[in-house]
């Protein structure tokens, strides 16, 4: 208990209350600080006015060059020389199956090392340095990785020379492998998973670290093991969250063109894949290819590829959000 | 779940328990066996010494409160002995500790059984983001297989004992979040049960509940005590007189003193936990 009370300190000189300190100083303008108000909402909203404008004139331009030339043969045809033919067959499954191989690697490997770093790793300055490094992985450039890509997938370090490949399987089947990968589509989906892999382990980690301690604790208290706790309930409720987190990497893998292009995919195919090492095209690639060349028409079909690759990509976005709500409502 | 006769009002806020005196005779003639018994023990958080040299017993189908201001060690002492504090690191202890005279400290015990075994309530309700029953269900299916039938009993029989069976019956397929603080309280006391515990630690379990809901947990403490030995933490006195049968004191990481609680409350031996029950510090 502190005996001296401060009214036995009159030595002191009398110190102002806070009321007094308030009352004498002297007061701010009103109408300033209502006009300041006033401003900041202004360009707050002709801020949010211009990137509204910035996106409704792309998609204006977009859709007004390229309707056009949508169809179903536009889906269904295969790159031409002539305008009136060309399609984005090829471009599109290339984007497919590349997407597909992304996703179904970099998730469960992404997810994995989120798990282990948040729930397993032991605290110590290696896992920080892990973690650290992840994250800064995660702005490199993208065709830093199709280099990587090209070394590490397409050439398989020169482990096995190109010259003389080790193959398993018929050739002409689903299930022909052959090694060095080459610039088939399992080098594209390796070289996407890079890409994305970072930006996965960072959102499920996010995910994971959402997840209340006291349920993790709850679920010990009861004699689970630790991954007994992580997985039936430590993933399960962060689900939703490295769902959307994943969906959102993949959309990204689709719209990538560099590091594709840096794996030296041939840019002119007339084929769809039909094993892990047929060559490929992505639409982002197929975009570029015709916006490079002379003549309004290819800038058409380049206008009708990105109305394609952008219809893609609002039904990913709409399939991540319809599998959130389910799972919301399940656990909610 | 059999109620003891001496089952009290709801919402009973004196400082005495009234039914003490009833319930007393009974003791001293046969004195309860122990169910866990420290000696020497020591606890650290890294060089930080959390616990010192603790010795006491914890007898068996009692309620025992753990009292002392904040950072004095009750709650480390309790989560020894479910070996909570595992998952702490720099977290260790030295001593004995024993259930029924099996150790507890030893590093290669199988710390899935002894929670088995230990169960405990959290200070915030924490139940899993699942509907009601698996909540229930999910400490029993970690350990042993069950037919359908015999977890749907199982489920119901735990609900009973934590006396929200007839609150939920209903709707055990619902989330177990829609339910009310309180409630979500009771059903993380029967998810406890469930396992077949012998001891329930309870770390504070009403401070984030209102005064009718605190009323209505405090009551279960009370009806579980036939069935279960259970040790509370609590930093609210008059939860400590009003729901154990004995009442420990610590400070500083010391116990001061351990006794009957109506002894504790109204004539301890010691100044400090006399200054510290009357409300002069802490």
């Amino acid at each position: 208990m502190a005996a001296p009370v401060a009214s036995a300190a009159p030595a002191m000189p009398a110190t102002r209350r806070p009321a007094d300190l308030v009352a004498a100083a002297p007061a701010s303008s009103q109408p300033l600080r209502r006009g300041a108000d006033r401003a900041f909402l202004f360009l707050c909203l002709a801020f949010t006015a211009l990137a509204v404008l910035i996106l409704v004139v792309l998609l204006f331009t977009v859709w007004r060059d390229g309707h056009g030339r949508l169809s179903t043969e536009f889906l269904t045809n295969y790159a031409s020389r002539r305008p009136g033919d060309a399609g984005v067959k090829a471009a599109l499954w290339g984007s497919v199956w590349v997407c597909t191989i992304c996703a179904l690697t970099a998730i469960p490997i992404g997810l994995g090392t989120a798990v282990w770093l948040e729930e397993f790793a032991p605290r110590s300055r290696l896992t920080s340095f892990v973690k650290l490094n992840i994250s800064n992985l995660a702005g490199v450039p993208s065709i830093v990785y199709g280099i990587l890509g090209l070394t590490a997938f397409v050439r398989l370090f020169g482990a096995v020379s190109a010259d003389r490949p080790v193959s398993f399987g018929d050739p002409e089947s689903f299930f022909h492998l052959q090694l060095p990968l080459g610039h088939g589509v399992l080098a594209g989906g390796l070289t996407l998973m890079l890409v994305v892999l970072p930006i996965v382990i960072v959102s499920s980690q996010e995910a994971l670290r959402s997840v209340p301690r006291s349920l993790r604790a709850g679920a010990m208290a009861l004699g689970a093991t630790r991954w007994q706790a992580t997985w039936s309930i430590t993933l399960p409720a962060a689900l939703p969250m490295v769902i959307t987190g994943s969906i959102l990497a993949i959309s990204r893998a689709i719209g990538e063109a560099a590091p594709i292009l840096v794996l030296g995919v041939p840019l002119f195919i007339r084929s769809v894949p039909g094993n892990l090492n047929s060559d490929f095209t992505v639409l982002p690639l197929q975009i570029y290819n015709w916006a490079n060349r002379p003549g309004e028409a290819f800038h058409e079909l380049a206008a009708a590829a990105i109305i394609v690759l952008l219809a893609v990509l609002l039904t990913f976005n709409a399939v991540a959000v319809v599998i959130r709500q389910r799972l919301h409502r399940s656990t909610q | 779940m059999t109620t003891p006769a001496n089952a009290p009002a709801t919402g009973d806020v004196t400082l005495r328990r009234p039914d003490l005196a009833a319930a007393k005779p009974a003791a001293p003639a046969q004195p309860p066996a122990t169910c866990i018994r420290a000696s020497g023990f020591d606890a650290w958080y890294g060089a930080f010494h959390a616990l010192k040299g603790i010795s006491l017993e914890i007898p068996k189908n009692r309620v025992t409160a753990f009292i002392g201001p904040s950072g004095c060690g009750k709650s480390t002492f309790l989560r020894w002995m479910n070996r909570m504090n595992d998952a702490i690191p720099g977290a260790r202890a030295s001593g004995t500790l024993t259930l029924d005279g099996d150790g507890l400290l030893a590093r290669e015990l199988d710390v899935v059984e002894l929670r088995r075994r230990v169960g405990m309530v959290f200070q915030k309700p924490n139940p899993f983001p699942k509907s009601i029953y698996d909540n229930v269900a999910f400490g029993p299916r970690l350990h042993r297989k069950f037919s359908r039938t015999d977890l749907d009993e199982l489920v119901e029989s735990a609900l009973r004992a934590a006396a929200l069976w007839d609150e939920v019956k209903d709707r055990l397929g619902a989330s177990a979040l829609g339910l009310s603080g309180g409630q979500q309280q009771r059903l993380c006391i029967a998810r406890a049960v469930a396992v077949g515990p012998e001891v329930l630690l309870m770390d504070e379990p009403c401070s984030a509940l209102d005064p009718r809901s605190t009323a209505r947990v405090e009551e279960l403490i009370r009806e579980l005590e036939a069935d279960y030995t259970i040790v509370i933490v609590t930093h609210n006195m008059q939860q400590a007189a009003r729901v154990s049968d004995r009442t420990a004191f610590f400070y500083e990481g010391s116990l001061v003193e351990l006794g009957d609680t109506d002894e504790i409350f109204t004539n301890p031996r010691n100044k400090q936990t006399e200054d510290y029950v009357s409300g002069r510090f802490g």
